[in-house]
Order: structure tokens, then sequence, then C-alpha cells
């Protein structure tokens, strides 16, 4: 699971375009996480401030 | 329910101009931008070549003019310079632009043209017909919740595009072909005010750049760009820039007024950008140059070709996919050469070490090169190291 830390993102959506299965999805000021999340972490590292954690479910 | 023959998803440079020529030529056109305010915030190294702006017609206007360089400076891990003079054709950074402003001008011409643009307005599903064409979207905005029908759908999205894989386009890219990057716009520096600096190297970015673009004589956007593939912790963007700055006396007492993040496509082109009803423009469709990481002419340019072709699917009263490879076809004429090359250039770059990047730039610092074309600067390169160019020959 993608805990989203909302004081550090950014809304760059850099996360949400390097999502392979497209479970990601910037409203704006809002970023949203589905449940299609293959915890491939990914986005976790794509973020350049280190918004995004994985944590086990 | 309310129709359009063209809805552009997207208000950023490659919007704009699609929705702009869609619409000089008889379209009407809906632009859809999720942002309250176009071009903001900006996210953006701000930095443009001038040879491309005629071809889609945008007017040059001082209002997003920020600086004009003389050229380009590349710098090597040991700190070998090779300068590059903007006027010998071919340079990639020649104005470094109010990116805001610019994003602005662009979408007002498109309006002034015909479009009509709704803002906060976030596309949130495409809608088919039941042969699979695309017809229209569903938007979440001010008004609510509603549906509006399309001849087609342009998804300029940007990098974090979703409309290409809503519609079935698979635009997913692989880590090498992915840049993490963030930049500080800086003041109360001292940047050399004739070049945009590039600073390359494992020590300040693995796998791409830093650069430096003055918007001043005493500021500057100083940015670092690293490879998906090449971070190792969370953050690492952030960590890159923040130790370039920190070496650097004359940055370090700067200040920062602005941090800008994003993610940059860096991939060979896409197999495809079009499906009935559907196209793809810009970063939505990975047309950013992946050496250069510049996106903003290569979308600007492709999206006078969408424009173009969706005033004639207009005229025709075809949006199928095979009318509409006229786009598809037209920007890959214009564009796909060199994006491939400089995307096979960008896989041999990041495979350098340190010591190759030093004999590298001093090699080009020792010539008489006045191009800074990758083609130009291979062949030069293979004059003394004809084994560091040996895989990429086929290039040249
Ligand atoms: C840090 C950084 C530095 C860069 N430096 C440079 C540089 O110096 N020079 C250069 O040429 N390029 C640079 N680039 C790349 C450049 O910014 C992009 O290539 C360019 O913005 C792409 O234009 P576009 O119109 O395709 O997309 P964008 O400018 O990204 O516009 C996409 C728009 O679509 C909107 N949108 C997205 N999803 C939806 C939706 N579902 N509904 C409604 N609206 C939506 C977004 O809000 C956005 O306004 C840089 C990128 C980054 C991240």
């Amino acid at each position: 699971m993608i805990r989203i830390d909302v004081s550090k993102c950014m809304h760059c959506g850099a996360c949400v375009g390097t999502c392979p299965v497209n479970a990601m999805f910037l409203n704006d000021a809002a970023l949203e996480v589905y449940d299609n999340c293959i915890d491939c972490g990914l986005c976790v590292k794509v973020c350049p401030v280190a918004a995004l954690t994985m944590i086990k479910k | 329910m309310e129709e359009f023959d063209v809805v552009v998803v997207g208000a950023g440079p490659a919007g704009s101009i699609t929705a702009k020529y869609a619409a000089m030529g008889g379209a009407t056109v809906l632009m859809l931008e999720k942002r309250q305010e176009v071009g903001s915030p900006v996210r953006c190294g701000e930095g443009i070549a001038r040879k491309w702006i005629d071809e889609v017609g945008i007017r040059l206007d001082k209002r997003w003019i920020a600086h004009e360089v003389k050229g380009a400076k590349l710098v090597s891990p040991d700190g070998t310079e090779f300068r590059i003079d903007e006027e010998h054709a071919g340079s990639e950074v020649g104005t470094i632009i109010e990116r805001d402003i610019f994003d602005k001008a662009l979408a007002e011409d498109a309006v002034k043209a015909g479009a009509e643009l709704r803002l906060k307005s976030a596309v949130r599903s495409l809608t088919f017909e039941e042969s699979g064409k695309v017809n229209g979207v569903k938007v979440e905005s001010l008004e609510g919740t509603y549906e509006v029908k399309a001849g087609a759908v342009v998804g300029v999205d940007g990098f974090e595009s979703q409309i290409g894989r809503w519609g079935g386009i698979n635009t997913s890219i692989k880590p090498n072909d992915i840049t993490s990057a963030i930049q500080y716009r800086m003041v109360d520096i001292e940047p050399d005010p004739d070049y945009a600096e590039f600073f390359l190297g494992t020590t300040w970015a693995p796998g791409g750049y830093v650069w430096i673009f003055p918007k001043s004589e005493t500021s500057a956007n100083v940015g670092v760009g690293i490879l998906l593939s090449n971070v190792n912790e969370p953050g690492d963007a952030r960590k890159y820039l923040n130790k370039f700055i920190e070496n650097r006396p004359y940055l370090k007492k700067g200040k920062v007024i602005e941090i800008v993040s994003g993610g940059v496509p860096v991939s060979a082109p896409l197999d495809e950008t079009v499906k009935d009803g559907l196209l793809l423009v810009g970063d939505a469709a990975r047309q950013t140059n992946p050496l250069t990481r510049g996106g903003i002419a290569n979308g600007c340019i492709a999206g006078k070709i969408a424009g173009e072709t969706l005033s004639e699917a207009v005229k025709e009263g075809d949006f199928s996919s095979s009318f509409l490879m006229r786009y598809e076809n037209g920007w890959r004429e214009r564009l796909e050469e060199e994006l491939y090359r400089d995307w096979m250039a960008k896989e041999k770059l990041i495979g350098l070490n340190d010591d190759t990047l030093n004999k590298m730039i001093s090699v080009l610092s020792e010539s008489d090169i006045d191009e800074l074309s990758v083609y130009r600067i291979l062949e030069e390169i293979r004059k003394r190291y004809p084994e560091l160019v040996r895989e990429i020959e086929d290039l040249l």
C-alpha cells in the first residue's frame, strides 16, 4: 500500500506517469491511489521529494 | 448533451497549439484543464531554442522572455568546459522563458482562434461508441460532473497522462526511460549570464545532468534530472541537487524562491499515438527529446500537425484511426528520426563512466565544432576515441 505524505507532495504527477498499472490519478491538488496498486514501488522511487512510502498491509 | 468536434484534454503548450490550429481550421473545440490557472505551478526548466518558434506560429513576446543566452556550456565531471554558441544552428537552448506567462499566452491564442477553455475541469474517463471509437469524456468541475461528446478527444495531459491508457494506447515506459527531476529557482546568485550550463557526471546526476539556466544577471533555474533506474533512495533527486549547490559557494549563498518537481519521459517514440476518435500529443505521447529533456518544442510542433489533421477530419467527417494517421505520419516524419537517434545517444550516455565523459568533453573543447548536434558531437569524438562511438556507429 502506498502512503502519501500530503505535506511533502508537490502535485507534480511524476508518480502518476510512472505507475505501470494506472493505479494513480492527480486531481489537481489531491493525489489518489487505487486498489489495483501492485506495490511495485516505482512511484516511491520516482518521487523527487520522497513524499511516498510503501507500507505493509 | 453538449457536443464539440474536438475535446482537448490539458492546456499546456502542446494542448493550446493543438486547440488553436483545430479551431483555426473551423473545428468547434473545447479545451479542458484540471488546474485553476493555466501554466501554474511551473514544471519546467524554461529553456527553449528559438529556431522552431516560427514553425508553429508563436509570436515572440517580451512578456514571456526572461533572459537570452549566447549559447550552451557542457561541463565534464573534472570541470572541463565545452562552449557552443546558439547562433550556430542546432543549439538547443537560447531563450529562458517565463513558462507560466508563455503557457497563458498560448492559451490566449487558442481562445482567440475560437476554442473554449474551461478551468478546474478534470477529465476522469473516456466514453466509447459500441464500435470502440472514443466519442467523449466525463468531466469533474465546478459545475459538477458532466459528459461532453466529441468527434475526437486529444490527450495532451502531460507526463502523467491517463487519456492514452484509458483509450487503449500503451504509454507505460521503463524506469530507464523516466527522469525524476527537481529544480530550484534561485536568487541572489551570479550565474554566467551568457550560457545555459549543463553539468554531467555520476557525482552530480547519474544518467542525467544538472542545469543552470540564468533568468537574469542575479537569478537562475538550477535543477537536476536523474534516471529512475539510477535512484537508490526515495528523494535522491533532491539530495543530488542539494549536494551540487552545497559544493558551489556561488550558489550556496543564494536563496530559493520556487521549487519545481516533475517527471520527464526520455523514451524512444511510442508505437502508436492514435485510435478511433483519439490522439495523443506532447509529453502524453512521449515526444519529449530524450537527450536534452526539452519537450516544449516537440509538443508544439506535433500539436500543430494534430490541430491541422483534426480540422481536416472535421471537414471530412472522419475521425477514424485511419484518417487520424495523417497526424501520426506527420509527426513521425518531422520528429521521429531525431527522437530515435537522441534516445540511442541517451542510452549510450547513461552507460558512460566519469572518465569517459571527461575524455569526451575534452575532445569537444579542443575541437572547432560549432554545432550542438548529436551527429556532429559523435563524429568529433569518433576521430579521437573510435571505440567510444563504435556501438552506435549506425547513428552516424
Ligand atoms: C523539472 C523539469 C524541467 C524541464 N525543463 C524543460 C526545459 O528547460 N525545456 C523544455 O523544453 N522542456 C522542459 N521540460 C519538459 C516540459 O516541461 C514538458 O515537455 C512540457 O510541459 C510538455 O508540454 P505538454 O503540453 O505536453 O504537457 P504539460 O505542459 O504537462 O501540460 C499538461 C496539462 O494537462 C493537464 N491535465 C493532465 N491531466 C488532466 C486531466 N485528466 N484533465 C484535465 N487536464 C489534465 C495538466 O494539468 C497540465 O496543465 C521540463 C520538465 C520538468 C519536469
